[in-house]
């Protein structure tokens, strides 16, 4: 645990936003730290930004649905995976969505590679993201109904399509 | 006559490009609006094949997802495999002895040199040079014999398992690898002489589809396509794994990042990891394959058969709602395949399926900057940029 908290990451994101950080947690030597849903742009911003930090990169946005996992509390999740080049360094944001709003603002601002990426959530987890540019489906018929990744989603689909109707653009 | 010519109306064309051309290696379509050849916008079209593989991940146990993580990109599978049960390794908190550690770096730089022969060559193909194809997938025969030698099969290899490999390398694997290695580099260098300086090659890809370093960055690329900008980052290098800290190799950088740097980064990732297949396999360390688990490893099949722990331990293993079960918990594993950086994201609930698996598929997030590369290009670059991404429509849809 003293490695955690002596981490430079956590004690600058501490110091910087006292009231954003929900917890912080170390697994296998990756640190996810959970925020809260509204500072998202606010944290990334300074996490991308600031001179000794330079988490330049955005990895990777993974959605959870925890609607199966005991002691969670809310049911979906975005990980924000990012990575710093200059001091070669990954670090986990973890900030849940309530299921009674299912929006969370975009970083595209920030990374133009949130494009494809958020929405492929949209597509499979069925979240909204706001300022998104053009928020659709990108796997799935634009007029597929349901969410596949989410735990109640039955694996065999719901059956199959009767028709596939060309849409004319 | 000046004002007539200016009041001419040109029409915009909007042209398919996919999901079925011979180009695109791959179903994907791209919607292109056109005046006259130049491209003024393009809407691409994904998911053409999307099998859910996430999902499917989720209602498996941890060794199946294995041929399913080699499907995903059905040109460099070891990779891919490899890099799977190297994240779910993680997940268990293990680390498989030293032996097989150096078998699979020897099998995926094998893999990444038939990687990007595949893309050079077809490449090559797709700008109307087949000679190199036929060079290049000379040599890409020789690996697949390797690799099947070992293996069993072709493609879809399935070789790795959590915690160690599904077998030792068969006797004379050394030599054949070494024949290989010592032999490889006339053809990098044929590829050379026949492409790097000739005027249509150089003509066709110079300045197409460039992107800078900071652009490349924010749109998350990775692998050729960023080293190609000028970005030194490779995760072997910088966060190395399944010891490739012990091998003396160069990350070749461009400087336009564009498609021509593209292919000389990858020539020279050729004979980069044909000097670490030479390492590897001068220090090849013996002694055993799989970690001393069995929990995690299924037994020799004469202890299944003769000894009652033996037959236990398979049992847990195979068995319906058995196998291993690692801790709870969230871990994120990268490794550097050949289009990037492979992301594992696993999350465990302590049972023995993973609770979710998001795969960070290097192709997917590659493609997504191709609307803003082929923005005012001519038709026939389309071609030329798409084969210089390496798209694998299996991982671009997952």
């Amino acid at each position: 645990m003293d490695s955690l908290e002596g981490n430079q990451v956590v004690v600058k994101l501490r110091a910087t936003f006292p009231d954003s950080i929900i917890e912080v947690k170390e697994f296998r030597g990756d640190i996810t730290v959970t925020i809260k849903k509204e500072d998202l742009l606010a944290i990334m911003q300074f996490l991308r930004d600031d001179e000794e930090l330079r988490f330049n990169y955005l990895v990777s946005i993974s959605g959870v649905d925890y609607l199966k996992m005991e002691g969670v509390e809310m049911r979906f999740a975005l990980i924000y995976h990012l990575c710093s080049f200059k001091n070669s360094r990954r670090l986990a944001i973890k900030t849940f969505v309530p299921e009674d709003s299912l929006e969370i603002d975009s970083v595209y601002p920030l990374w133009k590679t949130a494009d494809w990426q958020e929405r492929e959530i949209y597509d499979l987890f069925g979240i909204s993201f706001k300022g998104h540019p053009a928020l659709k489906r990108i796997f799935l018929p634009q007029d597929f109904e349901g969410h596949p990744l989410r735990k109640d989603y039955p694996l065999e689909g719901r059956g199959e399509r009767s028709r596939f109707d060309y849409n004319e653009r | 006559m000046a004002d007539e010519v200016k009041e001419t109306p040109t029409e915009r064309m909007v042209l398919n490009f996919g999901p079925s051309h011979p180009a695109t290696h791959g179903v994907f379509r791209n919607i292109l609006e056109l005046d006259g050849e130049r491209i003024l916008d393009v809407e691409v079209e994904i998911g053409f094949l999307h099998s859910g593989f996430e999902k499917l991940g989720e209602n498996r146990s941890y060794n199946q997802f294995i041929p399913i993580a080699d499907r995903m990109n059905y040109v460099s599978p070891l990779n891919n495999d490899i890099g799977y049960v190297l994240a779910v390794e993680k997940l268990l908190g293990i680390k498989v002895p030293p032996r097989c550690q150096y078998i699979r770096v020897i099998m995926c730089e094998l893999n990444r040199i038939a990687d990007h022969l595949v893309s050079i060559g077809m490449h090559a193909v797709d700008i109307g040079a087949m000679t190199v194809f036929l060079y290049a997938f000379k040599q890409r025969e020789i690996i697949y014999d390797i690799l099947e030698f070992v293996t069993g099969s072709r493609m879809n290899n399935c070789y790795p398992r959590v915690g160690g490999l599904v077998a030792d390398v068969p006797e004379g694997f050394e030599e054949k690898v070494t024949d290989f290695a010592d032999h490889f580099l006339p053809t990098v260098d044929d590829m050379d002489r026949l492409l790097t300086r000739n005027r249509i090659w150089v003509d066709r890809n110079k300045g197409i589809g460039a992107i800078s370093a900071e652009e490349s960055i924010s749109w998350g690329l990775s692998g050729p396509i960023l080293r190609a900008a000028g970005v030194e980052r490779d995760i072997r290098k910088d966060e190395p794994y399944s010891s490739y800290d012990h091998f003396d190799f160069e990350i070749p950088v461009g400087t336009r990042g564009d498609s021509y740097d593209r292919y000389l980064v990858r020539m020279e990732e050729m004979r980069q990891s044909n000097r670490i297949i030479q390492q590897a396999i001068a220090n090849l360390p013996g002694g055993e394959i799989n970690v001393d688990d069995p929990k995690i490893i299924l037994p020799p099949k004469d202890r299944v058969y003769h000894t009652i722990e033996g037959l236990i331990h398979h049992f847990k293993l195979i068995m319906e709602e058995h196998g291993f079960q690692p801790p709870k918990g969230e871990i994120y594993l990268a490794t550097e395949v050949p289009n990037g950086e492979l992301g594992f994201f696993i999350i465990s609930d302590g049972t023995n399926k993973p609770y979710r698996i998001h795969v960070r598929a290097p192709s997917f997030i590659n493609y997504s900057v191709f609307p803003q590369l082929v923005k005012g290009h001519m038709i026939s670059d389309v071609v030329a940029i798409i084969s210089s991404l390496n798209i694998i429509a299996g991982e671009l849809d997952r």
